[in-house]
């Protein structure tokens, strides 16, 4: 029977991919010098069984790769071996080209054998370096030729039933390599009333009639060697007399080459990787070797652009190719779901089910007495359906720290690289959200990370002389408000340069020569469009950098982020996202003829025009006063291009929402109801437009737009140049 | 009028992608390529999208997908006119430069009929000087002595999706169109 | 048909166990590590025990020496699948109380033959 073992093999590359991730997390956990047993033993597990699979499915690369990784943890964790930086170093690179080498075996694609040799022969060397390996001993050659049988002699010892052993089974095998004359020595059988049957007493000799290798006698009992007697000798013809050869221990010449040769490999590849980094396809060698050089000899100011480069390339070759154990596990296209889960959900079906059933019975001979059953069962229909729909969400919905564990490993290697020396805080990293907004939001986050690293984070002597401790600390934060979910990067860098940012924006037309903006204007220009133009090539796939991407990729996900800063201090750059990108609660609105959606977490109140409460400033622009503040009023009608029911303001209501920490007032010819949308995008079809954030479907069937406020106002600031923003506290004066 | 699916009435001749449907547009008879045709509709009322040139009329509800409805009339320069019982709408597949697919509606005047074009009988479009749009005009042919204009709906729709592009800017770009 | 307890925290390895079992007509009970597998093998009885060696809540040492305690499993076949041919585990694994050992990588037929030897 052939079993096709290859259908097995996608499950194997999943869970070699989480293994990795392991590894890399266990080993950037690992304290250097103190060994914590149990950790090290969950790095070596992860090794051993990618190392298992790989032999078992024919990885022969993989599983000699794996094997030296593995006898490097084992030393470890036995404590024959230190944990040093330096090994962990090691150990990561290596992590990150099994990875490259898994990805490959799987989509069958050539990888760069240049870097994984350089890998193997480094991991080889530090294995031979602080230790000789084994020798391994070497079964003595048998005088099979001359045997024509063997005699066996095989008594086990008492407690040979309790291996699980049984010696008829054994007595059988032996018999398949050929004709065997079988006499049993029961000697030692007590008597009856002794007679333990759990107990071996019995013993036999066997004749064993077969030119076969002693080493073929001897593996039948392989397994009880250490709980029987056995004895083998060969049966021969005489008379010539067999010597035994000498055993002969095997050499451990292939692993053991000095230590200093990768050392001597090293600066000569880094000329050469300098020159690499200057063409467009830099060799992975290259890079692992400048960044193996730059772990071993620390960067120095000339080296660090290149490296910046190839750091840059380096991640993004991680992110194409999967290289490393984040970016092939981060972009897989299933879901692991708890299995209470999948149950609640078929829970819910089956409610839903049973009301269906009670509603189609309602509907045979129905009269106007059962109206209010069928109210009823329409409301428990709502019910089961909002039960089902959170259910089904809740299966997409992820902690964040999946998105999150990339960044001890990049936030490591990038400070390294860039001699700044940064610790990484992350919090909330339970925070859960839709696993496609944790996807998309990736990217960004990156990007925003790095570029703290970049330029918010100073190097130890520019800490030291303003007063800082050597070590900044690059903080994650995530948390669920206000119905989305809330994420913070923040570092307690020099912050935004204002200065710089004003004149750059100038420079660009973003800001006139005659503004005068504020802090809060000056920082947002960063993510204006064509404020950056750095042209960074550091993805193949062509996808720009920029903040100005960074905000439209979180704006796309119906997201929007701001930065704060402090001169000194340091910034933070707060994203708020959906918590799913599928459903929306709303509030519907009347402007004109048509309906409209504003999502009810951005509405603070609704109220009815007072008269005289409104103030015009200029022609163009109105102030509401409501209480002690002072509400810019948005004419949805003019910024939707749409006929107004009616002009009059007193015939207008006005929905106060809240955008960035800024209030606004809308003003909407009538409110109608608050419902779920199911919210479809416009893009899929169409094209984003500016002030909307997708489309739904209501109940009568027609589509209404899912207004976005926060590029309502944006319109709106756009339109009228001069429309006012006063902080929320402002009052009459 | 209902919603209709078209069947290709391939005859024993027909090769794919020499077949088109020709439709009535201000008097001209234009054809597109059958197999980018999902199904034809009749008009119903869109909801307009803000803030959008004037031939796009809006987005209907298609069986649950929002799709964007386009007056063709309008989008190629002509004057509106009045819907009447033959205005349908057009549904059609169109794909982008990246490759990716839309499903995008178009108004036309009345359909006309299916015919076979084997690629030998297209003309290229003519030249009238640089002043007219021809990247989405794939040639022309005769047709029972009809001229007939066939058009290349993925370039006709990608210069309208372009981000970024305003109202004015479009309308300029696009205000020629070859007769 | 004789019912295989199969140990492994590698769900790829325990799936080709499984399906080659099966395939040959074994009942086929999986487990994930050593705990997993005391429990099942108490409430449902296995004719062998496969188990995998580096497994984490229990490793397949462990296990053997917690299953031989059980009056039901003093003397069923339990066989250790190990990547090492150090003679170190299989000495502990044998002091456990294990009947055997079966060497990683094996393919789906040495399985079989293996099985046929230790269920006669």
């Amino acid at each position: 029977m052939s079993v096709d073992i290859s259908q097995f093999h996608q499950v194997y590359f999943e869970e070699s991919f989480e293994g990795l991730a392991a590894m890399e997390s266990g080993l950037l956990g690992l304290s250097i010098g103190e060994p914590d047993n149990e950790a090290i033993n969950t790095i070596f597990r992860a090794a051993h069984s990618i190392k298992g699979g790989a032999g078992t499915f024919g990885f022969k690369s993989v599983t000699d790769f794996t094997h030296i990784m593995e006898t490097l943890l084992d030393e470890m964790r036995s404590g024959q071996r230190m944990v040093t930086r330096e090994a962990v170093d090691l150990l990561l690179l290596s992590v990150d080209q099994l990875g490259r080498l898994l990805v490959a075996t799987r989509d069958k694609q050539a990888y760069d054998e240049d870097a994984f040799n350089t890998a193997l022969q480094n991991l080889q060397a530090m294995l031979a370096g602080a230790q000789n390996s084994p020798v391994a001993a070497q079964v003595a050659d048998t005088p099979a030729l001359s045997a024509t049988g063997w005699r066996v002699t095989f008594a086990p010892q008492p407690h040979l039933f309790m291996t699980g052993n049984d010696p008829a089974r054994l007595l059988r095998e032996l018999a398949t390599l050929g004709p065997c004359k079988v006499t049993c020595d029961s000697a030692k059988l007590p008597a009856f009333s002794d007679f333990e049957p759990e107990t071996c007493y019995l013993a036999w000799q066997i004749e064993l009639n077969a030119t076969v290798p002693e080493a073929a006698v001897r593996e039948v009992f392989e397994w009880v060697d250490n709980d029987a007697d056995l004895a083998v000798t060969p049966i021969l013809p005489p008379p010539p007399e067999v010597k035994p050869k000498a055993e002969e221990p095997v050499a451990a010449s292939e692993e053991d080459k000095p230590a200093a040769r990768p050392s001597r490999i090293r600066p000569a590849r880094l000329r050469r990787g300098e020159a690499d980094a200057e063409s467009p396809e830099a060799q992975a060698t290259a890079e692992s070797a400048s960044a193996a050089n730059a772990e071993q000899a620390g960067g120095t100011e000339e080296r660090r652009s290149t490296e910046r480069r190839s750091t840059e390339r380096r991640s993004a070759e991680r992110r194409e190719s999967g290289g490393g154990a984040a970016g092939a596990a981060a972009g897989g296209t299933s879901i692991r779901v708890d299995v209470e889960k999948v149950d609640g959900l078929i829970n819910s079906i089956g409610q839903l089910v049973i009301t269906q059933s009670m509603l189609m019975a309602l509907s045979d001979n129905f009269s106007v007495d059962d109206l209010e059953k069928l109210r009823e069962g329409l409301a428990q229909l709502e019910r089961n359906t909002r039960e089902l729909q959170e259910n089904i969400m809740s299966i997409r919905m992820m902690p964040i720290s999946f998105s999150f564990n990339r960044f001890p490993r990049l936030v490591r290697d990038l400070s390294s690289k860039l001699g700044k020396e940064v610790q990484l805080r992350v919090l909330g990293e339970n925070t859960e959200l839709d696993k496609t907004v944790m996807e998309k939001i990736g990217d960004p986050l990156v990007h925003l990370v790095r570029n703290a690293l970049d330029h918010g984070l100073e190097t130890p002597d520019i800490r030291l002389a303003a007063g800082k401790s050597a070590s900044g600390t690059l903080t994650l934060n995530a948390y669920h408000e206000g119905g989305g979910i809330v994420i913070e990067i923040s570092d307690d860098g020099a912050g935004l340069n204002r200065q710089k940012i004003l004149e750059k924006a100038r420079e660009k037309g973003i800001c006139g020569p005659a503004e005068n903006p504020s802090d809060a204007q000056v920082y947002d220009y960063i993510f204006a469009p064509g404020f950056s133009t750095a042209a960074v090539v550091s993805d193949v796939s062509g996808r720009g950098v920029g903040m100005d991407v960074v905000r439209r990729n979180i704006k796309d996900l119906g997201g929007t982020v701001v930065v704060h800063s402090q001169p000194g201090l340091g910034a933070l750059f707060r994203i708020r996202l959906p918590l799913t990108l599928a459903i929306l609660d709303g509030q519907l609105v009347r402007v004109g003829a048509s309906v409209y959606i504003v999502p009810l977490i951005a509405i603070i109140e609704s109220l009815q025009i007072e008269r005289g409460a409104v103030e015009s400033i200029s022609n163009q622009t109105e102030i509401y006063r409501l209480r002690e503040e002072y509400l810019p009023v948005v004419r949805l009608h003019e910024l939707l291009g749409i006929a107004p029911a009616s002009t009059r303001l007193e015939d207008c209501l006005l929905v106060v929402v809240e955008v960035e920490g800024r209030k606004f007032a809308l003003l909407v010819d009538e409110l109608l109801g608050q419902q779920q949308v199911v919210v479809k995008s416009l893009q899929t079809n169409f094209r984003s437009v500016a002030g909307v954030s997708g489309a739904t479907i209501l109940g009568n069937g027609a589509v209404a737009m899912i207004l976005d406020v926060g590029g309502i106002i944006r319109l709106c600031r756009e339109r009228a140049a001069d429309l006012p923003l006063l902080p929320p506290s402002a009052r009459v004066a | 009028m209902s919603a209709q699916m078209v069947t290709s009435g391939l005859g024993s001749n027909a090769v794919l992608g020499e077949q088109f449907l020709t439709f009535i547009l201000n008097d001209e008879e234009y054809g597109i390529d059958i197999l980018r045709v999902q199904e034809i509709k009749g008009w119903e009322q869109a909801t307009p999208i803000p803030n959008t040139p004037a031939y796009v009329l809006g987005v209907i509800n298609l069986r649950g997908a929002i799709m964007p409805v386009i007056d063709l009339r309008l989008r190629f320069g002509f004057d509106a006119v009045e819907y009447s019982a033959t205005t349908v709408v057009i549904v059609l597949r169109i794909k982008n430069l990246e490759g990716l697919e839309r499903t995008m509606g178009f108004v036309v005047d009345g359909v006309s009929d299916v015919y076979n074009i084997p690629a030998g009988q297209l003309q290229p479009p003519p030249e009238f000087g640089g002043s007219i749009r021809t990247d989405y005009v794939k040639g022309l042919a005769m047709v029972d002595e009809k001229m007939v204009i066939l058009l290349d709906v993925d370039h006709l729709v990608a210069s309208d999706m372009e981000l970024g592009e305003s109202p004015e800017e479009q309308a300029n770009t696009d205000s020629a169109l070859v007769e | 048909m004789a019912s295989i307890l199969a140990v492994d925290d590698s769900a790829s390895m325990r799936q080709m166990v499984a399906f080659t079992l099966k395939g040959a007509g074994y009942d086929v009970t999986e487990a994930v590590d050593g705990q997993d597998a005391l429990t099942k093998a108490r409430s449902k009885q296995a004719d062998v025990v496969l188990t995998d060696l580096n497994m984490p809540n229990m490793d397949g040492i462990q296990l053997i020496r917690e299953l031989r305690k059980l009056p039901q499993y003093k003397f069923t076949p339990m066989l250790l699948l190990t990547t090492e041919s150090a003679g170190d585990k299989k000495t502990e694994g044998k002091a456990a109380g294990a009947t055997g050992w079966l060497v990683k990588p094996f393919n789906p037929e040495q399985l079989l033959a293996t099985l046929k030897k230790v269920l006669g």
